[in-house]
């Protein structure tokens, strides 16, 4: 074991993973993450903590973890290099395990000007694979960047993102191997609508036999309209969604979309289950929290397993 | 080159408000090149800024001077033999320039009328890109001879980040994704193995990060 995280533990046994994710409020109402971490609670392993998603300011993804830890769930720390440089973030890797958070997602960062600050100065000292390797160099070697030792290591599982859909196509599994390569224990994709696609790219991944050297975990977000389908297709950079999974969602009309949405997101779980080289899904019910249950059951996930 | 864009008339207006005569100095290098501070654009500068003074009934005297470059202690001497009659200075140089007349015309405020922008290349007539962030360390040779440093929005080293799409940059539509410039390029080479090469952390201290640089070059001392 590297971390000994809940997740790690799963997927080293071999069992399918669910994660989930939760985004931290606009302030520092602790009620909002209270509200939905009990609606995660026992239908995921690991929760992701979005750090500052889309570059507005919310609270931390260390105080938003370390407040589930306390209410005996699992966070997966998302940090992005935007914000910060390899002082701060190192020194933030050392809180985060003193506070008990076992995993990380490593992470690039949408750019400020999607956020509410578009003005900001932004960091990216280290971008997203060079964080990899910098948290395996805490971990394995005992060392900080600028080579001093550690005073009691931070052993952090380590994750990172995988967009398929994004481009240059042939790029992104060259760009995953580089992670693998980097150091990263297992992978969360963006959400996935063209499963034809994605099981191109799985195909490639295999060809490389990346699957075998991380945890691929799916990623999947149930559509609540068909406004929010074409917005994804449309307005999200690097996010694909085939016209057929549009009509779907307008033939279901206005009253039965959620519904639609959610049959959707059970039967592309049970797709993604059946493919080669996929040891789990990252579900992302965006402000939606209170379909993850009912999802995770559908797609006879559930009960979540106990590992030790 | 440096590209450089004037600042609106109103700012440069209020700069010199105080005063009833100035120095308007232009620049040949590369403001002159990016048509924003050469001896053409002196000549605009000083008659908008007349017009505007003396349609408010406060008439301002302008010398113009255009020199071979700002930013050599050479070339500042036909500057020098005319400044004594002026209480301050407006350059139309690159901040470089500005700053090099200030340490060198200790009397007077010297005042900047351009942005400077960046480090890039006329693409096209009227336009012009940045190429270059100046790094002090570069890697051109391990990515087909397009910047990542400057031409990604995250300057990321390994690829592109989620948000490159149909060649685009996820930030604006009219911005090409500088991983997929690279791509293309290294396609075009057949050199498609150099994307494989994992960049370790960057040592940013030749950078601005270790703080102002200097290059020495001791044979060319005098």
């Amino acid at each position: 074991m590297k971390a000994g995280s809940n997740l790690e533990k799963i997927l080293a046994s071999g069992q399918f993973a669910v994660t989930g994710e939760l985004g931290p409020p606009k302030g520092a109402d602790v009620s909002v993450i209270e509200r939905k971490a009990k609606l995660l609670k026992g239908n995921v392993d690991s929760i992701n903590v979005t750090d500052n998603q889309t570059a507005i300011v919310r609270m931390s993804s260390i105080a938003v973890s370390a407040i589930l830890i306390r209410m005996g769930l699992e966070p997966n720390m998302q940090m992005v290099c935007r914000d910060r440089n390899r002082i701060a973030m190192q020194s933030d890797i050392f809180g985060a395990y003193a506070l008990g958070i076992r995993n990380i997602l490593c992470l690039s960062g949408d750019h400020q000007k999607f956020g509410n600050h578009p003005t900001a100065k932004n960091v990216f000292d280290l971008d997203s694979m060079q964080l990899i390797q910098t948290v395996k160099r805490m971990r394995d070697e005992h060392k900080v960047l600028g080579g001093d030792e550690i005073e009691g290591p931070p052993q952090m599982f380590i994750g990172a993102a995988a967009n398929p859909f994004a481009d240059p196509f042939e790029f992104r599994v060259i760009r995953l191997a580089k992670k693998v390569a980097s150091g990263t224990d297992f992978i969360q994709t963006q959400c996935i609508y063209d499963m034809d696609k994605f099981e191109r790219f799985m195909q490639m991944v295999r060809d490389r036999g990346l699957h075998e050297k991380t945890h691929i975990l799916a990623g999947v977000t149930p559509l609540k309209s068909v406004g929010m389908a074409k917005y994804m297709k449309e307005k999200v950079a690097g996010m694909e969604v085939p016209d057929e999974i549009i009509n779907r969602m307008k033939a279901a009309g206005k009253e039965k979309a959620r519904e639609e949405g959610l049959n959707i997101c059970v039967e592309q779980i049970q797709r993604l289950r059946q493919i080669p080289g996929v040891h789990g899904i990252h579900l992302m019910a965006i402000e939606w929290e209170e379909v993850v249950h009912s999802i995770v059951e559908r797609a006879g996930l559930l009960p979540r397993p106990e590992v030790k | 080159m440096i590209i450089a864009e004037g600042k609106p008339i109103k700012d440069i207006l209020e700069m010199i408000e105080v005063y009833d005569k100035i120095v308007v100095a232009g620049c040949k290098g590369c403001v002159t090149v990016c048509s924003t501070g050469g001896e053409k654009e002196v000549g605009i500068l000083s008659s908008a800024l007349r017009l505007a003074r003396q349609a408010r009934g406060r008439p301002l005297e302008i010398k113009e001077i255009t020199l071979e470059r700002q930013c050599d202690t050479e070339y500042l001497e036909p500057l020098r033999e005319i400044a004594d009659g002026y209480p301050a200075l407006l350059s139309l140089a690159c901040g470089a320039g500005v700053q090099f007349l200030a340490e060198k015309f200790r009397k007077h405020p010297v005042l900047p009328a351009v942005d400077t922008q960046f480090i890039g290349v006329t693409e096209e007539q009227g336009i012009w890109t940045e190429r270059c962030q100046a790094c002090g360390n570069c890697i051109l040779d391990r990515t087909g001879g397009i910047c990542p440093v400057a031409r990604c929005s995250k300057s990321l080293f390994n690829g592109p980040c989620g948000g490159s799409k149909g060649g685009k940059c996820e930030i604006d539509s009219q911005v090409d994704c500088g991983w997929q410039l690279i791509y293309d390029r290294l396609k075009e080479l057949g050199q498609l193995e150099k994307l494989e090469i994992i960049m370790p952390v960057k040592d940013w201290c030749t950078s601005r990060d270790g703080g102002p640089r200097k290059r020495i070059r001791e044979d060319l001392k005098i």
